[in-house]
């Protein structure tokens, strides 16, 4: 692909990805005005939390004297200046408590992508080279019962096993309680405690993909490139490496990219799970005390999020498949 | 028909899937009789440890009896589970007909906006829906078909894309059938098997997540379930391990089973793509 046809393919995808967040925006705007009760007072919630100086400021925030366009035009221009409002809970900005928490969000499931990607496309590749075998069987009930089970449930069983009975690894939060660990050893601390989080979420992605890389491997296994190179003389090993696998793992990576915001959404129960200091920590918590603002906020980010993940994978595909049709 | 039916029950999984699920149906249908009482009453003592002549899955922090919730959380697991896929199978079917029938601006923007649900993170919207509209089942049944039509539109519209240029659609619009006739009466009858099959696995996917908000405390509140028994055991682990692992197994069996059977239909239905190994 040329320089231009590039950085118009990329301008379209950036376009798009604007459109998808700006739909968010509106969602979370009519989600809010959908719902039984004035904005003011569904925001405010029904903990009873709510004083009439919050209430006033919230219904000067959403303008609910104008027409319902003019506020969501309101609405959207407080967003693009990155004002979600205010967390009544905790007397903080929406935004800078996000920004707090999303670094430990990004570590947590840019891991558990990268680990299901790549365990899951190994177990496919490995399932279809051995297909009939044990060991494609294998992959196929390992991806059959983690496709099945809840995450939530997954992180407390790796609890009860790992951290309960065996002590291997910590339990809960991101850093070990009272430690003032520095550098290398900081790090080291964190993975350690990311290890569980991280294999629980993406565990069940390392299903999916691993099912899906080896249908792609032995559809492309069929075409006649394939029986091309083979009939050059080159032994099998090249064959499946440089052809096809080459080729099927394209529709997997395509396919996580599309998954992102499934994974950022699944990182709510985790960080649940595992209290791990993150945004969908965060929501859990605005859930509890029924701080709708936050909520709002977070599916905002986090949509923002996976639009992001999703483009860096389209822009990774159309780099290593040349013959991709650059189409927005 | 009794070759789909033959080649279904050749399939062991999707017989072990069948077994499962008729037994969670009636353990649903009967629960007052197989579990008599409220669940959520106090049973016995609290915290009996599993395997306990009395209460032989344990009872919980509060002596809720363990084997009495798994019996009555099949109920919402199932009313949600259906409910939630026959109202995402209404959205989806209807968005993508037209789509694919219609094709031009209209497939485009239908489809720009498929691809938009597809892409946000679904679960996030699913909560927020349930949040802000109060827990009920309907409210859960409503969030989760919102976040699950977008692969049934896919699938169908790519279904009549394929079929609307066939000679039975070209007869009946020369016969002069109306628009929607068409649509429900002729394409849509020959649509239908990868519909079958999606249902099933969309089932699994909408249990899953009804489980999943519930865990974080979004259930219907007058109505016992599997995902608030997961939850409500959760900070207790370390003591009372059963009020969790037991609700999580139910859990799993019933979607592996809805998964199991979905594939054998998808297989039973295309006995060569499964010969190929492709299935």
């Amino acid at each position: 692909m040329t320089l231009s046809a590039f950085l118009a393919f990329l301008g379209r995808r950036l376009f798009k990805a604007f459109g998808v967040v700006l739909g968010v925006i509106i969602v979370a705007f009519f989600i809010v005005r959908l719902a039984p009760g004035d904005p003011a007072s569904v925001i405010a919630g029904q903990s009873g939390a709510a004083d009439a100086q919050f209430m006033a400021q919230l219904r000067q925030q959403f303008r609910l004297d104008e027409p319902l366009f003019v506020q969501l035009w309101i609405y959207l221009k407080g967003i693009a200046s990155f004002d979600f409002g205010f967390s009544h809970r905790v007397q903080r900005s929406v935004l800078g408590l996000i920004g707090e928490r999303l670094p430990a969000t990004i570590l947590l499931t840019g891991t558990a992508f990268a680990f299901s990607l790549a365990a899951g496309i190994s177990l496919g590749a490995m399932a279809a080279r051995r297909v009939g075998t044990f060991a494609d069987s294998a992959v196929t009930v390992l991806a059959l019962t983690f496709y099945a089970t809840p995450i939530f449930w997954v992180g407390l069983i790796f609890i009860l096993v790992f951290s309960v009975r065996l002590n291997w690894l910590p339990a809960l939060g991101m850093f070990s309680v009272g430690q003032d660990y520095t550098g290398l050893t900081a790090v080291l601390d964190v993975a350690h405690h990311l290890v569980l989080p991280a294999l629980t979420l993406g565990l069940f992605y390392m299903a999916l993909y691993a099912r899906l890389t080896r249908s792609s491997m032995l559809e492309i296994a069929s075409q006649d490139f394939v029986r091309t190179a083979r009939a050059k003389g080159l032994s099998e090993g090249p064959i499946l490496r440089r052809h096809v696998l080459r080729n099927a793992i394209l529709p997997v990576i395509g396919f996580a990219g599309v998954q992102a915001g499934q994974l950022v959404g699944g990182s709510i129960l985790v960080e649940t799970v595992f209290s791990w200091p993150g945004v969908g920590r965060l929501a859990f918590e605005a859930l509890l005390a029924r701080d709708y603002n936050l909520l709002l906020g977070v599916f905002i980010v986090t949509s923002a999020m996976a639009v992001i993940i999703n483009l860096i994978t389209d822009v990774v595909i159309a780099l290593i498949d040349p013959r991709i049709e650059v189409e927005g | 028909m009794s070759g789909f039916w033959r080649r279904f029950a050749r399939n062991r999984g999707a017989v072990i899937g069948c077994v499962i699920f008729t037994i969670v149906l009636l353990m649903a249908l009967f629960a007052p009789l197989i579990a008599p009482g409220d669940p959520w009453r106090m049973a016995g003592p609290p915290r009996t440890d599993a395997f306990d002549p009395a209460h032989w899955l344990g009872t919980d922090m509060l002596g809720r009896d363990v084997w009495f919730t798994i019996v009555h959380g099949a109920r919402v697991s199932l009313i949600v589970g259906g409910g939630a896929t026959l109202a995402a199978l209404l959205i989806g079917v209807t968005l993508g007909a037209v789509a694919g029938y219609s094709g031009g601006w209209v497939d485009d923007v239908l489809m720009r906006f498929t691809e938009f649900f597809q892409s946000i993170p679904s679960f996030i919207l699913a909560l927020l829906i349930v949040a802000i509209f109060q827990p009920s089942v309907a409210s859960i049944v409503m969030a989760v078909a919102i976040v699950s039509w977008p692969p049934v539109a896919r699938v169908v519209r790519a279904e009549f894309m394929s079929l609307r240029s066939r000679e039975f659609v070209q007869a009946a619009i020369v016969l002069g059938q109306g628009r929607a006739q068409i649509i429900f009466g002729q394409i849509l009858p020959n649509a239908l098997s990868p519909i079958v099959v999606l249902s099933s696995f969309m089932v699994a996917t909408a249990i899953l997540l009804e489980a999943a908000l519930s865990f974080l405390g979004l259930g219907d509140p007058n109505v016992m379930s599997w995902g608030f028994m997961i939850g409500s055991g959760r900070s207790t682990i370390r003591i009372a391990w059963w009020t969790s692992v037991f609700p999580g197994i139910a859990l799993f069996l019933t979607v592996l089973a809805l998964n199991l059977i979905g594939e054998g239909i998808s297989d039973a239905l295309n006995p060569r793509l499964h010969d190929r190994g492709e299935a």
